[in-house]
């Protein structure tokens, strides 16, 4: 029999006037066990600890119960005060008899007897409670960076800058990501590239950075502190090492015909290519899907004309192993292709464009050389519309519930950067609402439509029909109550941006949670933005939700810092209360490891010792306790009655249950 | 609700998942908001602890009902614990209601730690049904009585 010790606390007057603390200790050092039983003003205060470790120390107590607030309150105060008393801290149970007793019942002899019930159920428990010591796991000192724009070069900076080591994982031949797309950047005006360019030469120059552009996730194993992760680098055709980036196979490459997909499609790129100018690395790539010599084997003009021999046709897609303490999400965003909304006709004209197209026509290094063209004929367009809110608020199956945040404030850039550059341009902007909450991005808007004389107008546009070269729009004037007819020569769509298709994938093997949109869901929606739920995930940028760029910088530096805090560590220490397998009673059966939602259970073959000095050969379940997050799914499950879960065994809640009941 | 009955108190086993219910439980209090003190609530780290054996426990041991609650739908602090949860209590609840233990005497309810008013509402609820349904002697093991 353990020799218990219980206290009871009066919180003031917070449990005291409800409950009888006199009767509740009296009637608790009758129960069996209990050596001593006492109550006290104030438990938490440092008289009061004092009061428990003397009574530790005093009585030799093996298990300590105390009757007090929630232990979602002091559990971990009262677990320091045991242990300091050299008491295991986990010998501790606590009865909640003010959040769930004294603060919930008037009468005072109700009270008192259900908190002398809970006590009793406390000590029930604590009999069974056995001593448990946190595990310790070492933590590798190296970051994995899911995702190469700025939301991953900002954290990939930070982390390096810490002194890390960290490995970008870039799907796209460069890093950069939507970023190098865009022209200029609101509310500033300042040029993307000029911003972001800088950034990019800083990632290749890093020591701490390792880029693996043209690579892909494959398989994440291991948990927080200790993740294996399997990279699959893309043949790339281009001996990454040995390329100078000097663009000759690039020209002389005769597969002209591929659409380029910096530029969305709007002009042509060679088979083997360099994304842009700035590209990092600068190395070429070539594209399987057209080249030549990859599908006929006749050609090989590139590997004649590149003098530093860095073609190498026979190359094979390697996948690497590479561990990690830490894991950041970065995987970014996609415009939605709006030709699911037919009444805009995007599909019908090439002058209906969506609002990156439109900024690639503006960018000086754009297929038009920032020049705005009209795709169709080349000629200048005089009036634009801009229609907003294609597909975000949209409650329909076609579009997104949610709204895409950055629309209202880049095509009011557009707008504005239409009029400045051509004044003879007519813009109109229809909008269900114009939402500008940001720094200066009122004042930007009220710029476009005060100084520029852009036309905003409210309401929806029904329909957008290709006629005779012209695009005639047919709108609804909300304001005015009046049907519109515009006959625009250029229609923008501002379309809904959504998650990139990698992330229900990559969600799977990371074990981290997403939303009906695929959104990455973080840990605490207010105190934990740019945690995932899962230890050692981080998300950083768009993946997480729609931001603008101030906002996934912000982020990205705000999950570098967690990350950092993680790699500052030489061991995580565990949650000791994890599922632990009675060996002699697990018949290998599987169901707990089907339950697992944290691949905690693995299996595997053990020898027992069989009659007349034969051996056994049986296949068992082992927790790893370092991944177990104890949540006692796998204890349910095994039929055997192996599994149990430490701290909630199933022993002590049925002391519990009994207790309750008698 | 004001339990009616008088004579009757009845002894109720309330499962808390410590992330969501064991804190709206909390909340309650902190709100001094009012329910039964018939209800006694044990800690469990998820719903997906409770075995259906505890809840035969219970009802062995002289419980009048039992009721368990877990986060909501998708807000499980362990991703699937309470879909594990939910569909352990829906074939037992069955089961027990074919061996005479009422389907009103069986619950299961999704509070998040949000929701005091939702976990005082459903406890006074709770008692108040099986307040009414009566003892439970159909499980009740008399070997147990002291």
């Amino acid at each position: 029999m353990q020799k218990i010790g219980v206290f009871v606390c009066w919180c003031g007057t917070n449990i005291a006037a409800t409950v009888d603390v006199e009767a509740v200790s009296e009637t608790l050092s009758h129960e069996p066990g209990v050596v001593f039983s006492t109550n006290y003003q104030y438990m938490c205060s440092q008289a009061g600890q004092d009061k428990i470790t003397e009574a530790i120390r005093d009585y030799q107590l093996d298990g300590v119960v105390i009757c007090s607030c929630s232990p979602r309150m002091h559990e971990a105060t009262f677990r320091k005060t045991v242990s300091k008393a050299g008491l295991n801290p986990y010998m501790l149970e606590i009865a909640n008899i003010r959040e769930q007793c004294s603060w919930i019942h008037k009468d005072k002899a109700t009270a008192t007897e259900k908190a002398i019930i809970l006590g009793r159920a406390a000590i029930a428990k604590v009999h069974l409670n056995a001593p448990l010591t946190a595990g310790e796991s070492p933590v590798v000192k190296r970051a994995l960076v899911i995702g190469g724009g700025i939301a991953g070069i900002q954290t990939a900076l930070d982390i390096a800058d810490a002194g890390f080591p960290v490995d970008i994982v870039e799907t796209k031949p460069t890093v950069g990501g939507k970023m190098t797309q865009i022209d200029k950047t609101f509310p500033t005006l300042d040029c993307a590239a000029c911003i972001l360019t800088p950034k990019m030469v800083d990632v290749a120059q890093n020591e701490n950075i390792r880029i693996f552009s043209y690579s892909e996730v494959e398989a994440v194993k291991g948990f927080v502190g200790n993740f294996s992760v399997t990279i699959r680098r893309k043949a790339r055709y281009v001996k990454e090492d040995v390329c100078t980036g000097c663009g000759l196979c690039t020209e002389k490459c005769p597969q002209k015909k591929v659409p380029n997909e910096f530029n969305l499609g709007l002009d042509n790129r060679h088979a083997v290519y360099i994304p842009f100018a700035q590209a990092v690395p600068k190395v070429a790539t070539i594209d399987a899907n057209y080249c030549t010599m990859l599908k006929t084997g006749k050609c090989g003009i590139c590997s004649k004309v590149c003098t530093a021999g860095a073609i190498d046709y026979k190359q094979k897609d390697q996948l690497i192993d590479v561990q990690y303490g830490a894991i950041v999400v970065a995987t970014g965003f996609n415009p939605i292709n709006p030709e699911k909304f037919d009444e805009f006709a995007y599909s019908q004209s090439p002058d209906v464009v969506t609002s990156l197209e439109f900024e690639r026509l503006m960018n000086a290094a754009g297929p038009t050389a920032g020049t705005l063209l009209r795709p169709s004929d080349g000629k200048h367009p005089k009036t634009l519309v801009f229609i907003q809110c294609v597909g975000s608020r949209d409650i329909s199956c076609k579009g997104k519930p949610y709204c895409s945040k950055i629309c209202c404030m880049y095509t009011a850039k557009h707008a504005m950067l239409c009029r400045e550059k051509y004044p003879d341009t007519e813009v109109y902007v229809f909008y269900i609402d114009v939402r500008t909450p940001g720094k200066n991005f009122d004042e930007f808007y009220r710029r476009a439509v005060e100084e520029y004389g852009v036309h905003y107008i409210k309401g929806m546009v029904g329909k957008v029909e290709p006629v005779d070269g012209k695009l005639k729009v047919q709108a609804a004037d909300l304001l005015n109550n009046e049907q519109i007819h515009i006959d625009a020569d250029m229609v923008v769509l501002a379309v809904a941006i959504e998650p990139d298709k990698s992330a229900r994938r990559l969600a799977t093997m990371l074990t981290a949670s997403i939303d009906t949109n695929d959104f990455f869901t973080e840990a605490h929606p207010k105190l934990r933005p740019v945690e995932s739920p899962t230890a050692g995930i981080y998300l950083s940028g768009v993946c997480q939700g729609p931001k603008d760029i101030p906002e996934t910088v912000a982020q990205a530096g705000a999950a570098a810092s967690k990350v950092i805090g993680l790699l500052n560590k030489d061991h995580l220490t565990c949650n000791p209360c994890v599922a632990e397998s009675d060996e002699l009673m697990c018949n290998g059966c599987s169901a707990c490891e089907k339950v697992c939602a944290y691949g905690a259970i693995t299996y595997m073959d053990k020898e027992f010792r069989g009659p007349n000095r034969t051996k056994l050969i049986r296949r068992v379940a082992h927790v790893n306790p370092a991944v177990c997050q104890g949540c006692g799914a796998c204890t349910v499950a095994c039929p055997s009655g192996a599994m149990d879960l430490k701290g909630f065994s199933t022993r002590q809640i049925m002391a519990e249950v009994d207790a309750i009941c008698k | 609700m004001q339990v009616t009955n008088e004579e009757f108190k009845p002894t109720i086993v309330a499962f808390c998942c410590n992330w969501c219910s064991y804190a709206g439980a909390d909340l309650s209090g902190t709100n001094r908001l009012s329910y039964p003190a018939n209800v006694k609530i044990i800690r469990v780290p998820c719903s997906c602890r409770v075995n259906p054996m505890f809840i035969l426990r219970a009802f062995q041991r002289g419980a009048d009902g039992v009721i368990l609650c877990g986060c909501h739908p998708g807000d499980c602090h362990y991703t699937t614990g309470n879909y594990y949860a939910r569909r352990r209590m829906t074939l037992l609840f069955s089961m027990l209601d074919y061996l005479g233990i009422e389907r009103k005497r069986t619950r299961v309810e999704w509070v998040s730690a949000a929701e005091g008013a939702k976990f005082a509402a459903t406890m006074n609820d709770f008692v108040a049904t099986v307040t009414k349904l009566g003892e439970n002697k159909r499980l009740e093991d008399l070997r147990c009585k002291n």
